[in-house]
């Protein structure tokens, strides 16, 4: 077993989870300077493969390329250690910062700041949300993003069916439908969007 | 040992069903903690998420870690991140060469094109559960102040994130109490 590998492996995972920030997808870029500029693990060809054979799988990203990457360079030792650095750090600090905002839970001034933060992360995920529909827009013309997102609102909202199953029936529907017009927008897709 | 149990399909549903990485899961994330398992409020998980965004590295397994140790102890938070994380992983490292083969399958793009609008109902809708919750405790000034105000420095300004909810935490600590 490879000592030094395993240390590499963990810093190289460690400084990218600790630099990116706003989630997995944004620390990609970083997960590329380490594992093929500065390691060398991989060259950038097998690196946009190992991206974008994730990317067809559910789930987020960075732990799918820290595992698949650890594995590859350092074996079964060198996934779970890939993984640790990438998921670890920041659950640890999470679980120590809600830990002390709790327990100053009665105070006047904590109670200011959760109250705070909900509107702010509201405006979030409203933004994300409008990213999301303006992407959709783009792939799919704006009426079958219309029709879609109305069918789930009315899913959602109104029927109360739980989200993952809304979301399998159109996983089902795009395995089953036949591409037809697809093929184009597939191509123009490879050409824009490298990740 | 039914919790851990729960504690997993909770992190499981999210991690399979949700496409495009961690943050599109979140709104399935939360539909499972608030909504179907009432582990946490929609105030709580709002305040968990504004902080896991104010931290680096990946926000899903940053909630599933956080969520499954408030739970179940460490062990629970174990089994949550193991549920993110492993369902996916195993198939990558197993279904390499088959995967190989589909990764620019338009069958597999038009999946994630066709889900795209319901994440993004999944996210609308849970942004209006944060308005709302805020609404209640907060008052409509205090709300409106804030959604205007962290608009202008996210959108318009492009202020990243963390600095944002710096900045909101300290309004919260020396305004908000002023008001109440």
């Amino acid at each position: 077993m490879d000592l030094k590998v395993q240390r590499d492996l963990f810093i190289g995972f460690f400084r990218s989870t600790m630099l990116g920030y706003g989630g997995g997808p944004s620390a990609i870029p970083l997960v590329h300077a380490e594992v093929v500029k500065r390691y060398r693990w991989m060259n950038d060809e097998e690196f946009s493969d190992v991206l974008a054979l994730g990317n067809t799988l559910p789930g987020p990203i960075a732990t799918k390329m820290a595992g698949y990457i650890g594995y590859r360079v350092g074996g079964t030792l060198g996934m779970i250690n890939a993984l640790v650095a990438t998921v670890l750090p920041t659950v640890i600090l999470m679980i120590v910062l809600i830990g002390f905002l709790a327990a100053f839970r009665d105070s006047k001034i904590v109670q200011g700041m959760t109250q705070a933060v909900s509107p702010v992360v509201g405006v979030m995920l409203a933004t994300l949300a409008y990213d999301f529909f303006k992407q959709s827009k783009k792939n799919l013309g704006w009426t079958k993003a219309c029709v879609l997102s109305l069918i789930s609102v009315a899913a959602f909202v109104l029927l109360n069916i739980h989200p993952a199953l809304i979301i399998t029936f159109f996983m089902v529907y795009a395995l089953l439908y036949k591409p037809s017009k697809e093929k184009k927008q597939d191509h123009q897709k490879s050409v824009s969007g490298g990740m | 040992m039914l919790t851990y149990w729960h504690i997993f399909l909770a992190f499981f549903i999210p991690g399979i069903v949700g496409y495009g990485g961690g943050p599109p899961s979140i709104p399935l994330i939360q539909y499972e903690v608030v909504n179907r398992y009432g582990w946490l409020s929609v105030q709580e998980f709002g305040e968990i998420l504004a902080l896991g965004n104010a931290l680096p590295g990946p926000i899903a397994t940053k909630m599933a870690g956080y969520v499954g140790y408030e739970v179940g102890g460490w062990f629970g938070a174990f089994v949550a991140l193991f549920a993110t994380v492993a369902p996916s992983l195993i198939v990558m490292l197993f279904l390499l060469g088959l995967l190989y083969k589909f990764k620019d399958s338009p069958k597999v793009k038009a999946m994630t094109n066709l889900i795209r609008p319901t994440i993004a109902v999944l996210m609308a809708v849970m942004a209006y559960d944060f308005f709302a919750s805020s609404w209640k405790t907060s008052g409509m000034l205090q709300t409106v102040i804030l959604i205007a105000a962290s608009l202008f420095f996210l959108e318009k300004l492009k202020v990243h994130p963390a600095y944002v909810i710096a900045g909101a935490l300290t309004y919260g600590a020396v305004v908000i109490p002023i008001f109440q």
